[in-house]
């Protein structure tokens, strides 16, 4: 049966509004061409296939459902009360082959030494071998050569595939003028990594478990919709705030620019960190108070991420709003503006033909920056302890657990290292994108490129 | 006398091998100027740029040779540019509110260049900065030296700009574009102050314009470029008297004056083409109505004449042509003769709608009398209001249908103001507007609404005014739709149809947006969305000032035209004096919110009373040149916040008496048409025969 949280509601939402606006610009050739800057750019482009891929496991985690179970209640289907999404599907065996606890990357062992009774009655104490990881290895002296063949095969069936797609692509892409080499390579590594790293999960935990035994690669690729909810959903929340009121405030001034400036001054001298903080709590208590709300834990974890994008909306929203306004203040002293004025054309009307188009670009510019801000937010919510839901994966809550054992000898440092990479590849990919994006509405350095 | 530069065979490109600057070569001789004459996009300031090596990222000379002094500058090290830069050859910018750095003091940033070039430090420094702001004409020139750029006027910025070039002692001066941002007569300030520095120095000047008029006050030697390239190189009394290239001979024709009063100006067809688009034939050819065949196969090669004309244009490469030429050239002066076949672009048939210079009975369509636009100045945490800025101050003027009305002032004067505080843009402080019998201050939102469609409002720049993000139909339709003109649709289209070719533009260029459009495209846009609505009236605020000679031509006479043919008044809002001589009825001069002087064209241009009509008209570079005798304004306009006690020009003024600074003089009558605001004209004065000197 599927199931469609909040989260995943919205984030239908935003797909839509996403394609939506593509196909809009696809029909407008001018508001085409910054985009087709930014498509000539190797770096762009290669950061942009690096997002999309995490973006593709985002989706497919976002689409959630109840399997049903096997046994009936009175002719009823029963579901199970466990919410599943699609990827946990791919990624059965990563999620359901839980070891007892600690184990490094592709160990065979647990990390720490246990009592084991052996059959003659003696206690050892030894590293006891993992239940899922390496178990098919009846020999540990050849788990190196055993981890090499499994590599390289994967890395080799990564790579055909990864050619197969190239062959496929290139034509498409040496068409549009994109820039094929860069894509390719990428292409290759991409394949070649994730080629690998299948192989390799299948037997191994490959970047090891956690406390409770739940592989790390695991829990990493499930912070990503997290992180990418955090990222985009709050994006929902800031844009009609900081659009509406930060282009009021500039076409109208007086009074109401005074009003808005003072909200949105007040709103930032206030700290964010506490101003998060209380609202979390209060939202906490309301959701623990009211269990009934909720048939799933999931949907409760859900509802709480929910809100701590709300939260984390309604607290961001200045900074774009002051920018809008500044931009706003130009625009509206613009010759075409006093034009409308003169047919006497309405204020909204102004507003929204002549004023919104014109500030699109600053939104776009400031949304893509904003997003690996709001990723790393959340690591820093979690961290504190007012962020999602401990039952929730995402990278905060991955530090967080990960943060105690730093001090522990010998050191677990597995789940922090994982967390820290796949949070720089994700927010270092977005803001190369980000980087080349602005360049391309710059419209000074549009300017020296049509003189040149 | 030797050469101080000699440039040859420059060329300056984009990394992606398209051309701005093509195969230029000429030389200045010491303590000459030379000008290079040309349109925007022509690769005048690159030239200017390349000989400093200044040049913009992704800009790079790709051969040629420059020697300065006998310095082959593209040999130079880059700190031994440095040297150079400020040094031998120092540059002047357009823009003077943007070449001074705004935290450094005056005295700071020519005491820099001091140190510099001169090595000279602290007292003599400071001594030397004082007396360079002294010889530039900055009064009071030690007070100056401490201030900020933000407390000079534009004039002033220029000024102190040309004493930080001056204070390296350079043998070549380059000045690009030095007075297009300023008034006239500024501008006339500036232009003397580098001929008085010229002669006293002996340097050796590059000018970069745009304006034939300063080029025939300024240059010795004149260098037309056009597309990248020299077409024309001659002496200025050659280039005056017998243009050889048709380019050349097209700008001047171009240029609007009284004399052409009744018939189109010869405009250039088109726009300058795209960098690097042509690469065989000559560059001109498109909008050349000479051209023949050869013209665009085959790159005509520079040619010389006997008396060291040189020109870039296959009428004078071989002999029969050079005959031809001869025959063109025998008329002496330029003659408008051979630009008749011009197509000026607009679907009227213009030889027949201009003869009709009189129109019929012109009854008053806007009346406006006494009216008043104030700016409040508040000061303080409670706002109080402790002034009041007086943008327009008790104006009267009326336009009858059909006619033109010449609104004419330096920057400042409020003449902007008040075209918007007609159109009820900005709100008047107290006055009467009405249109046709009907007032239209105090009208609720809604009544106004009906009275938009009857006047409206052609902008300056046309890159501004047009919503980059709406297509030509889109902006059209704006303005019906906001005043429900032709609910629908299908007639809606047919008229933005109309529009288009009313304008002359191609209908298809309605789904189109506006940066496809070059700015005098942009310009015929604008016009159109201004028509869409029917008007009786358009308030054309300075619609040619951001556009080229030859572009500003073709919008004149598309304005005259849709006059004659669509009966429009015109109020039109302008500094530049030739093109008010070309098309308006009536002028009104405006000083400081008020209008000092107004009557017919002819009364106020031939015979101007006040004296500082007298001051802007002598303030003019004229082609011909000679024989006006030059009123120079002493300072700048004061601010309206506070403007001088009794007559507002007292201060500058020439012929100024105890009369004058105790009260403001009212109006008198010279003729029935004929009104100016200047005590000499009072009774009492006429007879002790204090009458300015009149103009020739």
């Amino acid at each position: 049966m599927p199931v469609i949280l909040w989260s995943d509601a919205l984030v239908f939402l935003l797909l839509a509004a996403g394609i939506a606006c593509a196909w809009y610009v696809r029909q407008r050739e001018h508001l085409l061409l910054p985009w087709r800057r930014v498509a000539q750019s190797a770096t762009a482009m290669v950061s942009l296939l690096v997002v999309s891929l995490f973006l593709l496991v985002g989706l497919l985690d976002t689409l959630h459902f109840q399997a049903a179970l096997s046994e009936k209640n009175s002719g009823e289907t029963v579901y199970s009360p466990e919410v599943l999404s699609v990827f946990d599907l791919l990624v059965t065996p990563l999620r359901t082959q839980t070891e007892k606890t600690y184990s490094a990357p592709l160990a065979v062992t647990l990390y720490a030494k246990e009592s084991i009774e052996m059959p003659d009655g003696k206690v050892l104490r030894e590293y006891p071998r993992l239940r899922y990881g390496g178990a098919h290895l009846t020999d540990t002296q050849r788990q190196d050569s055993d981890i090499l063949w499994r590599g390289l095969t994967g890395a080799l069936a990564g790579l055909l595939a990864g050619l197969l797609i190239a062959l496929v692509g290139k034509r498409w892409l040496a068409q549009r003028g994109w820039p094929l080499r860069a894509l390719l390579i990428a292409t290759l590594i991409i394949a070649a990594i994730i080629g690998m790293t299948a192989k390799l999960a299948a037997a191994y935990h490959v970047l090891g478990t956690d406390k409770v035994g739940q592989d790390v690669l695991y829990l990493s690729l499930k912070s990503i919709r997290t992180g990418l909810i955090i990222g985009t959903v709050t994006t929902l929340v800031t844009l009609p705030l900081a659009l509406l009121l930060g282009i009021a405030a500039g076409y109208w001034r007086g009074r109401v620019d005074d009003v808005i400036q003072y909200i949105y001054t007040v709103l930032s001298s206030i700290p964010s960190v506490l101003l998060i903080a209380a609202a979390v709590l209060m939202m906490q208590v309301t959701i623990d108070t009211h269990p009934q709300w909720f048939d799933t834990s999931a949907s409760r974890a859900d509802l709480r991420l929910v809100f701590l994008c709300l939260i984390l909306g309604v607290t961001s929203w200045t900074g774009l709003c002051r920018l809008l306004r500044g931009e706003t203040l130009k625009l509206r002293e613009m010759e075409y503006i006093q034009a409308a004025q003169a047919f006497g054309v309405s204020s909204l009307r102004i507003l929204t033909r002549h004023i919104m188009p014109n500030v699109m670009h600053i939104v776009l510019i400031s949304l893509v920056m904003d997003f690996s801000g709001l990723v790393l937010a959340e690591a820093v919510l979690s961290y504190v302890g007012v962020g999602v839901d401990p039952s929730m994966i995402s990278f905060g809550t991955m530090i967080n657990g990960a943060r105690l054992e730093m001090g522990r000898e010998p050191m677990v440092w597995w789940a922090l290292a994982s967390a820290f990479g796949f949070m720089l590849v994700l927010v270092l990919a977005a803001n190369l994108f980000a980087d080349t994006v602005r360049d391309a509405f710059d419209p000074r350095l549009n300017r020296t490129e049509m003189v040149a | 006398m030797g050469d101080i530069l000699r440039v040859s065979g420059l060329i300056t490109q984009l990394r992606n091998g398209a051309r701005i600057v093509d195969d230029i070569s000429f030389s200045i001789r010491a303590g000459e100027t030379f000008a290079l004459l040309g349109e925007s996009g022509c690769g005048k300031s690159v030239t200017a740029l390349s000989l400093l090596r200044l040049l913009p990222d992704g800009v790079v000379r790709a051969g040629g040779t420059a020697q300065l002094d006998g310095v082959e500058l593209f040999g130079l090290h880059e700190r031994e540019m440095r040297a150079v830069r400020g040094g031998t050859a120092a540059m002047i910018f357009q823009e003077p509110g943007l070449s001074l750095n705004p935290v450094m003091t005056a005295g700071e940033q020519i005491a820099e260049v001091l140190d510099l070039h001169q090595g000279m430090r602290g007292k003599a420094a400071r001594q030397r900065c004082v007396e360079l702001l002294d010889q530039v004409g900055i009064p009071d020139a030690a007070r100056r030296e401490t201030e900020y750029p933000m407390q000079l006027s534009g004039g002033m910025k220029q000024r102190v700009m040309i004493a930080m070039a001056l204070a390296g002692q350079p043998k070549l001066l380059v000045a690009d574009e030095p007075t297009t941002a300023l008034d006239v007569t500024t501008q006339a300030q500036v232009l003397q102050l580098l001929r008085d520095t010229q002669t006293a120095s002996g340097m050796s000047l590059l000018l970069i314009t745009h304006d034939l008029g300063v080029v025939a006050e300024m240059a010795h030697q004149v260098g037309v470029m056009y597309a990248g390239q020299i077409v024309e190189q001659a002496s200025r009394a050659q280039l005056l008297a017998r243009p050889l290239h048709p380019y050349t001979q097209k700008l001047f024709a171009a240029l609007p004056d009284a004399t052409r009063h009744n018939q189109p100006l010869a405009a250039i067809p088109g726009s300058v083409p795209p960098l690097g688009s042509i690469t065989r034939g000559c560059r001109f050819a498109a909008r050349c109505d000479q051209a023949w065949a050869l013209c665009s196969e085959q790159t005509p090669d520079w040619t010389v004449l006997e008396d060291g004309q040189g020109v870039r244009c296959h009428l004078y490469q071989d002999q029969g042509a050079r005959g031809k030429a001869q025959e063109i050239g025998s008329g002496g002066k330029v003659n408008v003769g051979w630009v008749e076949r011009s197509d000026t672009h607009h679907s009227l048939n213009a030889g027949d709608g201009y003869r009709c210079a009189q129109p019929i009975l012109p009854t008053s369509l806007l009346q406006v009398s006494d009216l008043q636009v104030y700016f409040p100045i508040r000061k303080g945490v409670l706002q109080r209001v402790v002034g009041q800025v007086k943008a327009v101050d008790g104006v009267s003027l009326e336009i009858p249908q059909g006619r033109t009305l010449a609104l004419v002032g330096e920057s400042g004067c409020g003449k902007t103001t008040l075209g918007k505080a007609l159109l009820q843009l900005i709100p008047p402080t107290a006055g009467s507007v009405q249109f046709a019998g009907r007032e239209l201050i105090g009208l609720a939102a809604r009544e106004l609404r009906e009275q938009r469609a009857t006047m409206q409002m052609v902008f300056q720049d046309p890159y501004a005014s047009l919503n980059p993000k709406m297509r030509v139909a889109e902006i059209l339709e704006e303005g019906m739709t906001a005043l429900n003109i032709q609910s629908n649709s299908a007639a809606r289209q047919a008229h933005i149809d109309t529009l288009l070719d009313q304008v002359g533009l191609a209908r298809t260029s309605k789904w189109r947006y506006p940066h496809e459009f070059s700015g005098g495209q942009r310009q015929r846009i604008a016009i159109a969305r201004a028509l869409a609505v029917s008007p009786q009236l358009l308030i054309c605020d300075e619609p040619t000032s951001a556009l080229d000679v030859s572009v500003q031509a073709q919008i004149l006479n598309l304005l005259k035209s849709l006059q004659q043919e669509l009966n429009l008044s015109y109020l039109f809002i302008t500094h530049n004096l030739a093109v008010v001589e070309y098309l308006a009825h009536e002028v009104c001069v405006m000083y400081l919110g008020r209008i000092v002087e107004r009557g017919t064209a002819a009364e106020v241009l031939r015979a101007p009373k006040h004296p500082y009509t007298q001051a802007l008209l002598s303030a003019v570079p004229r082609i011909d040149g000679q024989g006006v005798e030059r009123i120079r304004l002493e300072g700048d306009l004061p601010s309206p916040a506070n403007p001088p006690p009794g007559c507002h020009f007292a201060p500058r003024c020439s012929h100024v008496n105890e009369t004058c600074r105790a009260s403001y003089p009212p109006a008198t009558s010279q003729s029935a048409t004929h009104i100016v605001h200047c005590h000499l004209y009072d009774d009492g004065l006429d007879n002790k025969g204090q009458k300015p000197i009149a103009l020739s």
